[in-house]
């Protein structure tokens, strides 16, 4: 159930605070016992239909996977219960490894691709440019289409003998890999497709910050003699430093996610050498029939996930600047 | 209350009721007499599901009362499909199995016993595979098998004599390697490499794909050896590579009738699909090596245990196993073979035209290797015997190494 609180009378510490109500929501601090309880009534109003859906369907869910996570059930069959079993047998799987490392392979090489590029690109359309709302609107368009089309479009491109990516190479005498066929190349290759689809999305937010930052500092800095790069590392890193941490935050849980793009375009292979945490789930439930493996494997990503958060939650003291 | 009072309770109760109406029960036509039953199948897709339609429409005709409504998933997607459907209990009350899957399911309560069916009508090996402890819990829709199909026209053009019953593995060999032309984009030889293709590929060689115990690979042998090597010898030198493009979806049966496959292992549900071709075609028993070995699969129907309308359901998959119209309807189509037990039924199939020699498809069954099954872990273990022997096709593997890791991963899922 969701537990009615009264309304916080300090604003939150959330980086971004985002308004949700009309002003005169907020309830006074001395307010009178009645008054309290029908703010409580009104707030609860705004955020049931929300809340009602994430219980339901992501709340109910997780805990029913801990629950199967416990047990052997091949989805159709009787449940038997195994204990911790499942995690113990999955801790020492070289399956299991094999996902974990391929996951962190994709997200140290997704992570610092997206970030850069996005930047760069949120960069170049902050400053005064012809057709600057065509261009953000066309870097953002990757990210409103849908996963399994590009991921089409990037196998064609990528495609060993016929595609034009390794046309191209040909062209200036460059013998292109197998990418996707090719175990070494495949993990590179669905990391080229991320990065191409989400920079829209990393360049979006880092607009917003850069758009935040005074133009006065940047007149104080040229008074005072700084160049390009002096403003960048000195004022625009650090200003922007906020945002930074959101992206990152996100595009960390979205990599230790990442499936839709490994799914469509290699399936995890060829042997395995594109297989993620989630695609292993996927595989386990729905081809093999492992229900209960599959959801101890998910939790196992839960608390890794909740873990690396964690750690960032308490790292952005030291770097993040909400001046 | 005030008006905001007001709006926030009503805004709840809203939420409430939407949250709800998603667990509400679904409508029922019963007391109208009338019945709706679901079939869910992938035996029509691909080209059948007219024929499909035919069927359903001659018993609902002979069956008032009773309408069919018929779902066709793509094979690639129907068994996840089915494995959620059965999860969640929205599975429909008529659909299509798999052997390789029938054991579990029957263990799982999830298919109904059959009353009083007549087996009879079928194919006594057919109807007995989807039989346990004496009740029939599935009725064999069809059955098929894999022949190697040519293309007579590059045969004439290369001066070759066609692939006849008595060819081995030597014979196909030497004709692929003379057929291949590179530089016209064409290719000697298409099998695909996968499991189905490899279990088959040991029994001609003469082994065995697993011990007698079913508990333990036996394919780790000089026969199981050469078998992976008869495979994985044609991708890249007669047979187009993954790079090319092999093993993705109809790409070998494109490949086909373009003129650019002088022979290609399929199944004789491709007969249909071929029909159009511009050049002369036609199958022979596929060669073997020690010893002769076709596959032969079945589909099968079941009805779901949860059914509310189990009668009708099964006089339905009586009708779509058994039934002179059926039996006429596939003949005519080329969809694969009704399991009759009445082969004089099957005589029309001879003169149904190309190919010419359909007698081969009966002559296959003269020496049939059947696909290995096991209690657990049967699609875990097809799977890693495909991914071996693709790597030892990209070259990434030997094939001993290929054969060694997969009979040790193998033994470690089905032990």
């Amino acid at each position: 159930m969701i537990t009615l609180q009264p309304p916080p009378s300090a604003t939150t510490s959330h980086p971004t605070p985002i308004v949700i109500g009309p002003a005169q929501l907020r309830a006074p601090r001395r307010a009178k016992r009645g008054t309290r309880i029908r703010y409580a009534l009104v707030i609860s109003a705004f955020l049931l239909p929300s809340a009602i859906p994430l219980a339901l369907f992501t709340l109910v869910p997780m805990f029913g996977a801990l629950w199967v996570s416990l047990h052997e059930w091949n989805l159709i069959g009787a449940m038997k219960w195994v204990g911790l079993n499942n995690y113990a047998s999955l801790a020492v799987d070289p399956d299991t490894h094999r996902a974990f490392l391929n996951t962190a392979y994709y997200i140290v090489g997704y992570l610092p691709l997206v970030y850069i590029g996005g930047l760069t690109i949120a960069l170049a359309l902050n400053s005064r440019m012809p057709a600057r709302a065509f261009l953000r609107g066309i870097y953002f368009l990757p990210v409103v289409t849908s996963w399994i089309v590009v991921a089409l479009v990037w196998r064609w491109l990528l495609n060993p003998e016929y595609g034009v990516v390794n046309y191209v190479l040909g062209l200036v005498g460059i013998d292109g890999p197998g990418w996707w066929t090719d175990p070494q190349w495949a993990m590179p290759s669905i990391i080229l497709a991320s990065a191409w689809k989400d920079l829209g999305f990393v360049m979006v937010i880092l607009l917003a910050g850069l758009q935040a930052i005074p133009a006065d500092l940047y007149e104080a800095a040229t008074v005072d003699g700084a160049g390009r790069w002096r403003k960048l590392v000195s004022i625009t890193l650090p200003m922007l430093s906020p945002s930074t941490f959101f992206v990152i935050v996100i595009s960390l849980i979205n990599g230790f996610q990442v499936f839709d793009q490994v799914y469509a375009m290699t399936g995890g292979g060829p042997a395995g050498a594109s297989q993620v945490v989630v695609q292993q789930v996927y595989d386990l439930t729905f081809r093999y029939g492992r229900a209960g493996e599959a959801s101890a494997l998910s939790w196992m990503l839960f608390i890794v996930v909740l873990a690396v958060t964690l750690i960032q939650i308490r790292g952005q003291k030291k770097w993040v600047n909400y001046a | 209350m005030s008006r905001l009072t007001q709006f926030a309770a009503l805004t709840a109760a809203a939420a409430v009721a939407i949250a709800l109406a998603g667990c509400s029960a679904e409508g029922s036509d019963a007391a109208s007499g009338a019945v709706t039953i679901n079939y869910s199948n992938f035996i029509s897709n691909g080209g059948n599901e007219e024929n499909l339609d035919a069927i359903v429409a001659a018993f609902e005709t002979e069956n008032p009362g009773i309408t069919v409504n018929v779902t066709t998933l793509p094979y690639a997607d129907y068994f996840t499909t089915l494995q959620t459907d059965l999860a969640a209990g929205t599975q429909a009350d008529v659909f299509d199995i798999e052997y390789a899957n029938f054991g579990a399911y029957v263990r799982d309560g999830v298919i109904a016993p059959l009353e009083e069916v007549d087996t009879s009508v079928y194919r006594t090996s057919l109807a007995d595979a989807y039989s346990s402890d004496g009740a029939q819990y599935a009725l064999p829709s069809s059955f098929s098998n894999v022949v190697l199909y040519y293309n007579a026209d590059l045969f004439d053009a290369a001066g070759l004599s066609y692939p006849t019953s008595d060819w081995t593995w030597e014979d196909e060999k030497a004709a692929a390697d003379q057929l291949a032309d590179t530089a016209a984009g064409v290719y000697g030889d298409y099998q695909p490499i996968s499991f189905y293709e490899y279990y088959k590929a040991v029994a001609q060689a003469g082994g065995d794909f697993l011990a007698n115990d079913g508990k333990s690979v036996a394919f780790d042998s000089p026969e199981g050896i050469s078998a992976a090597e008869w495979l994985v010898g044609k991708s890249g030198t007669v047979m187009p590579t993954p790079e090319q493009g092999a093993g993705t979806p109809d790409f070998d049966s494109s490949l086909f009738l373009d003129g650019k496959l002088a022979m290609w292992h399929s199944g004789i549900w491709m007969f249909g699909a071929l029909a159009d071709a511009s050049f002369t075609w036609d199958v022979a028993v596929e060669p073997g090596d020690a010893q002769n070995a076709s596959a032969m699969f079945s589909n099968a129907i079941a009805v779901s245990s949860s059914s509310e309308e189990k009668v009708a359901a099964q006089a339905f998959a009586e009708f779509l196993t058994s039934s002179s119209t059926m039996v006429e309807t596939r003949l005519n189509a080329g969809w694969e073979l009704p399991p009759v037990s009445d082969d004089s039924l099957l005589a029309p199939y001879l003169e149904k035209g190309a190919p010419a020699n359909r007698q081969a498809v009966f002559d296959a069954l003269e020496d049939v290797a059947l696909p290995p099954i096991v209690t657990d872990g049967q699609t875990e273990m097809q799977d890693i015997v495909t991914e071996e022997l693709t790597e030892a096709a990209a070259g990434r593997k030997s094939v001993d190494e290929a054969i060694a890791a997969a009979a040790e991963r193998v033994d470690a899922v089905i032990g």
